[in-house]
């Protein structure tokens, strides 16, 4: 997993509030073998129309919005299934940061384990963000993850909360396979005296 | 030292790390993959650059989508399922894994192999990326079922991140009656404790009756320890876990065996040792059963009839008027009125060759009832092989059978075997699920001579009656 340190980056506006898991990837992109390449079916049925052609007006279709990072969100993200599709595609496609004045449970959880960052806001200062992400390709956000602050485009300081553990774990880069292989010593330990006792195995 | 359990020990055996909060990295002796949970584990190593840890302990098979069709080798139709097989293909030789391919006679359902071969052995720990892994524990072995997600933390560290479930112990006295098999003890629990009734616990199975089934007999009781909601059911090690193992292509030879067998000896629930819940039934109790819903809870003996919704309680009211309705059945019916369409003989719980020899001994000279559809799929190459050998196959055919190549098959319908609307279906897989083995299709859970019954007479049939 990437790590999740220091972001200065582009913000999209997405205001519509219980954008489900579905909406995030339809399940018709599940049946995939593969974890990666969601990234281009992210939003898929409000990004393109029927035809494949792109609908002009979405937000991460605009030329300003498409190199996205962060993305500002309307009330209850990610609700829906505890299918990892979703925040896969969200991270594929380049997002690194979600900010909303609430998540889905599972969904919330589900980022940290795919190196994305969600902060949790109350609504004015999910308003301001919204308001400085409408401004466009010029106004750059920062999302500080070691000091817990996001900095507006105009210089606004916001701090932010999360969980002390899931820090951690983002800054470092850790997954759950990476948090068990920095216990890597005690496997190995494990393995060489089962190689003595238990041989046969 | 205080008792122990059986699950304790194994557990204790196995901690490779231990976190203050109690949560314990689980060292796994041998993981099982298949072709449907493991694409995006593998992909999942290749993005983050890791290996295989123990590739050694690592087995492959694909199973839940092949054909079982005698024309196999020209390939899959099915799109998705090709795609599966192939990547796993792939990935096993990729990243250096014991591999079983489609045409490797030694190839089948991936429960059916590990013993099959040796794999699973007394006191380890087994895991695969499917929850019938329950079946391993009829060796004394902690088996259970992981997500995806598991796998690829598996086939990376070796070790899970576990938490220890509690101990339930699950007796049964006595000796069983004639034409009473596994299958009907398995069910027989599960109608007892509920398909939630073993939540949290591991089970561990003892008594008289368990200790005279043989080490099939036994997998197919731990096999449905999941059905009653347990993660893992097990079985002590005796002499028949003994005399099963020895020889196989991966059991240990010579003084390893000595050395092996030694701790095997001490793998039992010491006399004071403590179960957080217990249910005794008697053997002589249980009944050859059938399932009437679309729950593995809703059994009943075969001489029984179809309840009436009111008979329940709670939420289970609903529940049943609307199984009733699926399974297109009228309260009241007697079992022994259903008639059924096809039957499938197969599967982890029951496609091993005491099954397929029960299913011959109940066919030989017999046919099958006309226009039955009637398929019998062996759990492996091997069992298949076996079969023939010893003239199941001609017993079979002649009765008016399908013989099959091995696979999961019509268990879960994953491949072109399936059920079509309204179709009824006699079969000795584990789930009776809604669609389990085809959109609107009708299953009832039956134990190999019962299966084999219903093909002859057309209806659920007390096997009874005909020994
Ligand atoms: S036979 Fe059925 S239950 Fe067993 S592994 Fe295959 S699909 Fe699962």
């Amino acid at each position: 997993m990437e790590k999740f340190q220091k972001l200065t980056g582009i913000a999209a506006p997405m205001p519509l509030v219980n954008i489900d898991t579905d909406m995030i990837i339809p399940k018709v992109f599940l049946k995939s073998i593969q974890r990666t390449g969601f990234g281009k079916n992210l939003f898929d049925e409000m990004r393109y129309n029927r035809d494949g052609s792109e609908v002009a007006d979405f937000v991460l279709n605009k030329p300003q919005y498409r190199n996205a990072e962060i993305l500002v969100a309307g009330d209850n993200f990610g609700c829906g299934s505890s299918r990892e599709h979703a925040p896969r595609a969200i991270a594929d496609f380049g997002i690194k940061c979600v900010v909303s004045t609430s998540f889905a449970d599972i969904f919330f959880n589900n980022c940290f384990k795919n190196g994305i960052l969600p902060i949790v806001l109350p609504q004015e200062q999910v308003d301001l963000l919204m308001a400085d992400a409408e401004k466009g390709e010029n106004a750059r956000m920062t999302v500080d993850l070691e000091a817990q602050e996001i900095t507006t485009s105009d210089g606004v300081v916001i701090a932010f909360d999360v969980d002390a553990f899931k820090k951690t774990c983002l800054l470092e880069g850790l997954d759950d396979i990476g948090k068990t292989l920095q216990k890597e010593a005690s496997i190995l330990s494990y393995e060489g005296k089962m190689a003595q006792e238990r041989p046969w195995v | 030292m205080s008792p122990k359990t059986l699950y304790d020990k194994i557990w204790d055996a196995h901690v490779a790390h231990e976190a203050e909060d109690g949560t314990c990295l689980l060292y796994i002796d041998r993981h099982l993959v298949h072709e449907v949970t493991s694409p995006q584990a593998f992909e999942g190593l290749r993005m983050s650059g890791r290996k295989v840890h123990a590739p050694d302990k690592t087995i492959a098979v694909p199973d839940h989508n092949v054909p079982t069709t005698l024309d196999r080798a020209k390939g899959i139709e099915n799109e998705e399922s090709r795609i599966q097989v192939d990547a796993l293909d792939k990935n096993a030789r990729e990243f250096g894994v014991h591999y079983y391919p489609v045409s490797d006679v030694r190839q089948g359902i991936v429960h059916i192999v590990g013993p099959e071969q040796g794999w699973t052995l007394p006191g380890m720990t087994v895991v695969c990326g499917d929850s019938h892994t329950a079946t391993h524990g009829a060796f004394g072995a902690l088996a259970h079922g992981i997500g995806t997600s598991e796998v690829e933390h598996v086939l990376a560290t070796q070790t899970l991140i576990q938490k220890k479930s509690k101990n339930m112990k699950v007796e049964i006295t006595g000796k069983l009656n004639p034409g009473v098999t596994a299958k009907d003890i398995t069910l027989a629990v599960i109608g007892e404790t509920g398909t939630a009734g073993g939540t949290g616990y591991v089970i561990e199975y003892c008594g008289e009756a368990i200790r005279d089934l043989s080490m099939e007999g036994r997998m197919t009781v731990c096999n449905m320890a999941i059905e009653g909601g347990a993660r893992a059911g097990l079985i002590a090690p005796d002499e028949t876990t003994y005399a099963y193992v020895k020889g196989r292509p991966h059991a240990p030879k010579g003084a390893q065996w000595e050395a092996a067998l030694n701790w095997w000896k001490t793998l039992f629930t010491d006399p004071d040792a403590k179960f957080d819940k217990v249910v005794t039934l008697r053997a002589e109790d249980i009944q050859p059963v059938v399932t009437w819903g679309t729950s593995p809870e809703d059994v009943l003996p075969i001489t029984g009839t179809v309840p009436f919704p009111e008979d329940f309680k709670g939420g289970k009211i609903e529940a049943a008027k609307r199984a009733i309705e699926y399974m297109g059945l009228t309260p009241g019916q007697k079992l022994t009125d259903i008639e059924i369409d096809t039957v499938f003989i197969g599967s982890c719980t029951n496609g091993r060759i005491e099954d397929l020899r029960a299913v011959a001994d109940v066919v030989k000279g017999k046919k099958i009832k006309d226009g039955m559809r009637a398929m019998i799929v062996p759990g492996s190459g091997l069992v298949r092989a076996q079969a023939e050998e010893e003239g199941l196959e001609e017993i079979f055919k002649e009765a008016g059978f399908e013989w099959r190549l091995a696979g999961c098959s019509m268990c879960l319908a994953m491949n072109p075997d399936q059920l079509s609307e309204g179709e009824r279906c006699a079969a000795t897989s584990n789930r009776n699920f809604e669609g389990r083995q085809g959109y609107k299709g009708r299953t009832h859970l039956v134990s190999p001579a019962m299966a084999a019954a219903a093909a002859l007479t057309g209806k659920l049939t007390d096997i009874r009656d005909l020994i």
